[in-house]
Parts: structure tokens; sequence; C-alpha cells
């Protein structure tokens, strides 16, 4: 036995798009949540990728600890942990806001590894070189590595974009107005719109998901230099 | 002195690499290094600009010892010019970066300046229309003229091949040879390691012969090539002339 859901006329599936604008009110939420958990795992994942890499070995162990517990538990558990855990010491934070850390923090340790590999995937003679000329470490990680590293992961970064960008619907399980809540509240006023709710939003993400990586492909071509693609 | 090598060791593991190597370098002068492979010659030229870390022996710079635990380092290795047998040219940046990035990054230069004293460098090593192609757009010969550039600009007091042309085409050898005998001429002070016997005959004052860590042999060209006073010279010129034909 499903759902006790009434036939779906044409009238339904043409009403559903009057209310498009409050979907991609929706949209914008999940797209500042992209916005925000892509920026704290990009400065995350750097850091624990160069201290994975280049890091004493305190640093190195704490690095791999920090990448073995965000990318094991559940996203939707870390949600719950963020949220409830600090308003369990009295903090306030609101669900976007939770949302955003415990996203990010977990795009931080994918990130991490994708930038691991790509560090790792540099010949030592460029370090070697870099130093050779006088630059302090700290400089031939800045001046040399890094952003031959980074050109390398942007195949890997376009994934991880991908990804997350489906993972922001999640931050509906902790009260984040975003479009999976919209599209819910219009099937709670409107019964016979669920589906087609539903399928307008899969329609959007298919429609951001294209863009996102269209526009990410061109980064790549903007960014590609002869020969240091070559190399993987 | 320019340069002054005292008692240098380096052990990797087991093996002892550099078994107390020492020799000194006047400003201006050209000393080449020869010897069979994995005699150390590379190692000893690391552990001058403290790429790699000697165990042990000493290592001036004029007055200043580089081997000094309290030294700037990186201040010492922006004076020492090293030229690497792959060239290690940043792959991510074009010959006119490459050249410019360490005036700007560590000699602290602006970019206009820096621009202008990099095309100078590409220039002198015949490069000058190159100053945009990146490092895979070119060819080996081309690369380590570049890297030769990059490593002129920064106005270094000598400069370190570590064979500079072991890496490359016979057809290209010839071009990076040439760009070192002039820099040689102008003045340059020069340790090059290498085993084209040829460009130690004519441009060297004075050869080292290094074998198994340790300095056999070490005197004006003509007298290492015409009269070596030690016989395992002798014999590895041997070899090495059977091998490469001999010193054009």
């Amino acid at each position: 036995m499903g759902l006790p859901l009434p036939p779906l006329t044409l009238e339904h599936w043409l009403s559903v798009w009057s209310y498009l604008p409050t979907l991609l009110q929706g949209l914008s939420v999940n797209l500042a949540l992209l916005g925000g958990l892509l920026g704290v795992g990009f400065v995350l994942g750097v850091i624990v990728a160069l201290l994975e890499v280049y890091g004493p070995r305190g640093l190195r162990l704490f690095a791999a600890g920090y990448a073995w517990v965000f990318r094991s538990i559940p996203e939707i558990l870390l949600l719950l942990l963020m949220w409830f855990g600090p308003a369990q010491f009295g903090l306030s934070i609101s669900p976007f806001t939770a949302a955003v850390l415990a996203l990010g923090l977990r795009s931080s340790a994918y990130q991490a590894e994708i930038f691991r590999g790509a560090l790792q995937a540099i010949p030592t003679g460029q370090t070697l070189a870099a130093r050779a000329l006088g630059f302090s470490r700290l400089q031939a990680i800045r001046y040399v590595l890094l952003p031959q590293a980074l050109r390398l992961s942007l195949a890997g970064w376009g994934n991880e974009f991908a990804v997350v960008l489906k993972d922001t619907t999640l931050a509906y399980a902790i009260g984040v107005v975003e479009v999976m809540r919209q599209a819910r509240y219009i099937g709670s006023r409107d019964f016979p719109l669920t589906l087609p709710a539903y399928i307008l939003v899969a329609m959007l993400f298919l429609v951001v998901t294209y863009f996102g990586l269209f526009l990410l492909g061109n980064v790549e071509k903007r960014l590609r230099i002869p020969g240091l693609e070559a190399r993987r | 002195m320019l340069l002054r090598v005292e008692d240098l060791h380096k052990r990797y593991g087991k093996e002892e690499v550099l078994k107390g190597v020492s020799f000194s370098l006047e400003k201006g002068e050209t000393k080449v290094i020869i010897g069979p492979s994995g005699t150390g010659k590379s190692t000893l030229l690391r552990c001058i600009n403290r790429l790699t870390e000697p165990d042990r022996g000493r290592v001036w710079l004029e007055d200043v010892e580089i081997t000094s635990p309290k030294v700037n380092i990186n201040r010492i290795r922006a004076q020492i010019g090293f030229v690497f047998q792959d060239f290690n040219l940043f792959t991510h940046l074009t010959a006119l970066d490459n050249v410019r990035l360490g005036l700007i990054r560590v000699k602290g230069m602006s970019k206009k300046e820096a621009t202008a004293r990099a095309m100078e460098e590409l220039a002198r090593v015949g490069l000058a229309d190159k100053a945009n192609a990146y490092p895979a757009e070119l060819s080996g010969g081309q690369q380590q003229r570049v890297s030769i550039a990059r490593a002129l600009a920064m106005d270094p007091k000598l400069i370190l091949f570590d064979e500079p042309t072991s890496a490359l085409d016979p057809e290209l050898i010839g071009e990076v040879l040439a760009v070192m005998e002039d820099l040689a001429k102008s003045g340059m002070t020069m340790l090059v390691v290498t085993h084209e016997m040829g460009f130690a005959r004519t441009v060297a004052d004075e050869i080292i012969f290094m074998e198994k860590g340790v300095i056999v042999e070490q005197g004006p060209p003509e007298q290492i090539f015409s009269s070596p006073k030690q016989p395992r010279t002798a014999e590895f010129l041997r070899r090495i002339t059977d091998l490469y034909g001999g010193a054009r």
C-alpha cells in the first residue's frame, strides 16, 4: 500500500509553475549554503592537505585523523551534531550556520584528499629549484607548489562540487528553509502538487549542476597550461 | 677566495658518498668536476648550498660560513645559482615568469624592474622571443638555457651546474655548452659537474677528478688530460673517451 495520491491532471502540472519563485528563493538558500560550505571546505582542505604532506609528524597525524573523522560520520549525523552540539553548551548558532559548518567540515576532509594527491604528484625537482633560488619553504609552497596543485585538482574538485551541491538539501533536516523545505510546504498546502513540486526541484538541480560544471570547465580551460595536466 | 669547501662528508645509510672533500674556487674561475657516476659529484654540489645537509665539514662563501647553523640559508642560496640536470623549470610559469619569480619574491624587485632584468638574461641566452612560452613548449636545450637565465638573473656570486647537458639529446647539447662557455669567458665563477670532456678541456681553469667520494687528482686541463699523475684518472679518461668519443 502506497500513499493515497490523487490522480494528476494537466492543471496540476501547470499550476506548480506558479510556485517557481518560491522554489527559486529556496534554491538561492542552497546556493548560499554551497558557497559557504565550499569556502570553508576549501580553506580547511588546503590547510589539512599541506599539513598532511609537509607538516611535522604530530600535525600529519592530526590531519590524517581529521580526514578520517569527517569522512566517516554520516552527513546527516554531522548536521544534527553541529545543530545540537553548540546549543548544549549555550552557544546559539542559526541552522544555516550549523549547516555550513557541518557540510563544510565534511567537504574539507574530501577536498584535502584531492589537494594532497595533487601536491604529491608534483615532482620534487620543483621544490628543489625553488629552494635553490632562495625561496623559504612557505614561499615555495605559496608560489610554486600550490598553484600547480590547485590546477591539477580542478577535475576532482568539480566532482566534489557536484556532490556537495546536492548535499545542501540535507540542511532540510535541521530546519533550514531551503528548496526541499519549500517543496514540502507546497505539498502540504496543496497536496496533489507534492510530486510535481519535487519533480520541479529535480529539474532545478539538473540545470544548476549543468551550469556549475560548465562554468568550472571554462575555468579549467582558462587556467590550462601546456604540459601541466599531461603529467597526471 | 670566493668558495672554500673543507672536509665535506655525507653518508646515505651505510654508504658514505662523500669522504672528506676539500677544494676552493677563486672569483671568476671555472672548475669542472669529472668522475664516474655515483661518485658523489652531485651530492657535493647539493651540499654546497645545503639542498642536501652535509654530515660534517664546512663551506664558506667569501667570509660567510654557509654550514653554520646560524646562517640564513635562503639568503645564501639566493647568491648561488644552481642549474639542474633536468632543468626543473616551474611548469606552470612562462619562461619570463620563471626568470623573474625569484627577482620579485626573493630579491623584492618591482615587477617592472624584474621584467627588464629577466628579459635581459633571456636575451643573453638567446631566448628573448620565447619569453611567453611555457616549459612544455620549449625543447630541452631551450629549457636548460631558460634555467641558466633564471640563475643568472639573481646576480649570483657563483653558479653550480649539475650535469647540465646529461638529459639532453646530443644535437641540443651544443647550444647549452655555448651559453656556458660565454658565461665563463665573461668572468662568471662556475663549478660544473659534467661528462663533456671537450667543454672541460677548453673552458675549465682547473679539473677536479673525483672517484668514490674523494678527490683523486686536480690540476689544469692540459695536465689532467695529457699526463695525469694518478693511474685511476688515466683509466677513467680512457673509458670516457671510448664512451663519448673523446675531447672535442
